[in-house]
């Protein structure tokens, strides 16, 4: 038990002291960092496929009991953002071997890369808010290497906002913690459960509220999203998938996590995170309707979605919980998908915008086909994985009577639709470029990256054919989160 | 002192703030810095009152709270890394631009150009 727990923490941290070592030759480094993905991905099925039949699962490490010693805790929610967390990692692993560019140049991308998988792991599977702290910082750490990776002036430039926003937010949330720790004397989520219950009910919205705040920069929502849009798209390619994919998605883990476990239902913010969901959703899209750079939609993109997670997190129903968590899963692959594909066609024709771009469908009929599936599934239409989630989100709206934040999410779809149409209709149609720009690839380079892109759109494919099991795990999840006695019971009684 | 120490992390704070909200890069990373050590002042004041030493004999009644300890430890390293990586960063933009000043989004102004060339021709670009 502890090793499927402890492995997808310690299993990255060796694999990069290991890459390290092998600096010399990056053919071993990728042996090595795929290695330890795929073992990784293999430990984090067999994690949840044991905690959706024998419930919560934890460890404590070192031996110290509970509320002192460092606890690492699984319950379904857990288990399923680390499937697919590194299942994402993976495919992005494999593409950035076939990318020229970063991944070949920097003998540092591997070890920064595993350490990454190793904090995002940490993050997830933590029951200790000081330990998510770290948790975060060991994750940022390695994500502000990443988006500086070969230091281009415009790199360092959009890098230096976000390390700085990220510093702040780190602040806050060490500030958030002292808080904390003064009003309860201890930092561990399920302690903290029973003891944040007994607190006076204003100082208990105050630190519910400055959590919010902290993990709402985290995961970019309205306001504190604008150095989201600005520091992603410099990035090497792989690199700004994954942190699409993951990094504001491990923000929205925390949110949902310190909402439901630390806070008693009736007190938690609710209709402050419906509002700020909607306005996320709205702001967000009309940012992405105005930019011309695939990259940049797509970051823009990024913000609006997350709207649709905090949607479901501030409804605090099952159904609504349930919504968020599927969602979640959708966003991951769906999005880390599109921007690969968006480094496919900068890779083929040396730009994302729009203006330059014509007539790619004739140019690279396999890159629109794997466009053009997760683009509409982002939109949520039918049958595609976002279909399936808005609809659970949209029903658990309905249920819980929340037909404003309803209403302005359908819109918002549209409006989603729309600007993915832009992209297509400018890149993928219109007359045949006149003169063919494109660097072509070798054979080999260019199947690991197709290869990888076509897998996760396989995995989103196989979202939305597996959405009835899935739901029904997303909503055991959410029944989880709504009823916490069995993991407060697990990590203090075990 | 406990007083005290709550008005030294208070004055950190606010001249951190200030500095953040500067444009030029070595002032960010100044201001950052002291962020950070009014935070970790703070965590240690959350352990309440001092008392003795932990662990080295004595009544535990009169132990003053490790944990914070510990956890400020933490902070404080995991704090001079990101400060020492910011400054290597802000070394390199000075490098590359012979400047310090945070530039504004290229891709921001070109786009809010393009809005307003829009507006007065009357039709999108």
């Amino acid at each position: 038990m502890s090793a499927l727990l402890g492995g997808p923490v310690l299993l990255p941290l060796l694999g990069a002291a290991l890459s390290v070592g092998v600096g010399r030759w990056r053919n071993a480094q990728r042996l090595v960092g795929v290695t330890t993905l795929v073992v990784d991905a293999v430990a984090s099925i067999a994690l949840l496929h044991r905690v959706d039949r024998h419930g919560v699962a934890s460890v404590q490490a070192g031996g110290w009991e509970a509320p002192v010693g460092i606890t690492l805790v699984a319950d379904r929610l857990a288990a399923i953002m680390l499937v697919v967390a590194v299942l994402v990692l993976l495919a992005v692993l494999v593409y950035a071997i076939g990318q020229p560019g970063a991944e070949e140049q920097h003998v540092g991308f591997h070890p920064v890369y595993l350490i990454l998988a190793a904090g995002i792991g940490a993050a997830f599977l933590t029951g200790d808010l000081f330990n998510l702290f770290v948790a975060f910082e060991v994750m940022l750490m390695a994500s502000y290497a990443l988006i500086t990776l070969g230091g281009r002036p415009d790199q360092v430039r959009s890098g230096m906002t976000y390390v700085v926003i990220s510093l702040l937010a780190s602040t806050l949330f060490l500030l958030a913690l002292a808080f904390v720790y003064s009003a309860t004397g201890t930092l561990n989520m399920a302690d903290l459960t029973t003891k944040i219950a007994a607190l006076p009910g204003g100082l208990r919205s105050g630190l519910a509220l400055l959590l919010v705040v902290v993990f709402g920069i985290k995961a970019a929502i309205f306001p504190l999203f604008s150095w989201l849009p600005d520091s992603y798209p410099t990035a090497p390619t792989p690199v700004t998938a994954v942190f699409a994919g993951l990094l504001t998605k491990v923000g929205v883990y925390a949110l949902l996590r310190s909402q439901t476990l630390l806070f008693p239902p009736g007190t938690r913010p609710g209709t402050l995170l419906l509002v700020v969901a909607a306005l996320t959703m709205v702001v967000g899209v009309l940012g992405a309707i105005a930019q011309n750079d695939i990259k940049r939609i797509l970051s823009f993109h990024i913000v609006s979605q997350i709207g649709y997670m905090v949607m479901g997190i501030g409804l605090f129903t099952v159904a609504g919980l349930a919504g968020a968590v599927i969602y979640i899963v959708h966003h991951i692959v769906v999005k880390t998908t599109l921007f690969l594909v968006a480094g496919l066609v900068e890779q083929r024709t040396g730009t994302a915008h729009l203006d330059e771009l014509t007539g790619l469908r004739r140019l690279e009929p396999v890159l629109a086909v794997l466009f053009i599936l997760p683009a509409l599934s982002l939109a949520g239409l039918p049958p595609f994985s976002g279909f399936v989630a808005k609809l659970a989100l949209v029903e658990a709206g309905l249920d819980a009577g929340a037909v404003v934040v309803v209403g302005v999410s359908l819109a918002v779809s549209l409006l989603t639709l729309l600007s993915m149409t832009k992209i297509w209709a400018n890149a993928f149609w219109g007359p045949d470029p006149s003169h063919d720009t494109g660097r072509t690839m070798t054979a080999p380079r260019q199947a690991l990256m197709v290869g990888a892109t076509a897998s996760l759109v396989v995995l989103s494919l196989a979202v939305a054919v597996a959405a009835g099991p899935l739901y029904g795990l997303s909503e055991r999840a959410a029944r989880d989160l709504v009823d916490t006695s069995a993991y407060v019971h697990e990590v203090l009684a075990p | 002192m406990t007083v005290l120490l709550a008005v030294t992390a208070g004055v950190l704070c606010a001249s951190g703030t200030y500095l953040v909200l500067g444009r030029q890069l070595s002032r960010v990373v100044i201001g950052v810095g002291l962020l950070g050590h009014g935070a970790n002042l703070v965590l240690v004041l959350s352990g309440g009152d001092g008392g003795d030493p932990a662990f080295v004999g004595g009544d535990a009644a009169r132990f003053a709270d490790p944990l914070p300890q510990a956890l400020v430890l933490t902070a404080i390293v995991i704090t001079f890394g990101v400060v020492a990586f910011l400054l290597s960063l802000a070394y390199r933009s000075w490098r590359v631009r012979a400047d310090d000043e945070v530039e504004d989004d290229v891709e921001d102004r070109r786009v809010a150009r393009g809005a307003a060339h829009a507006g007065e021709d009357g039709a999108g670009s």
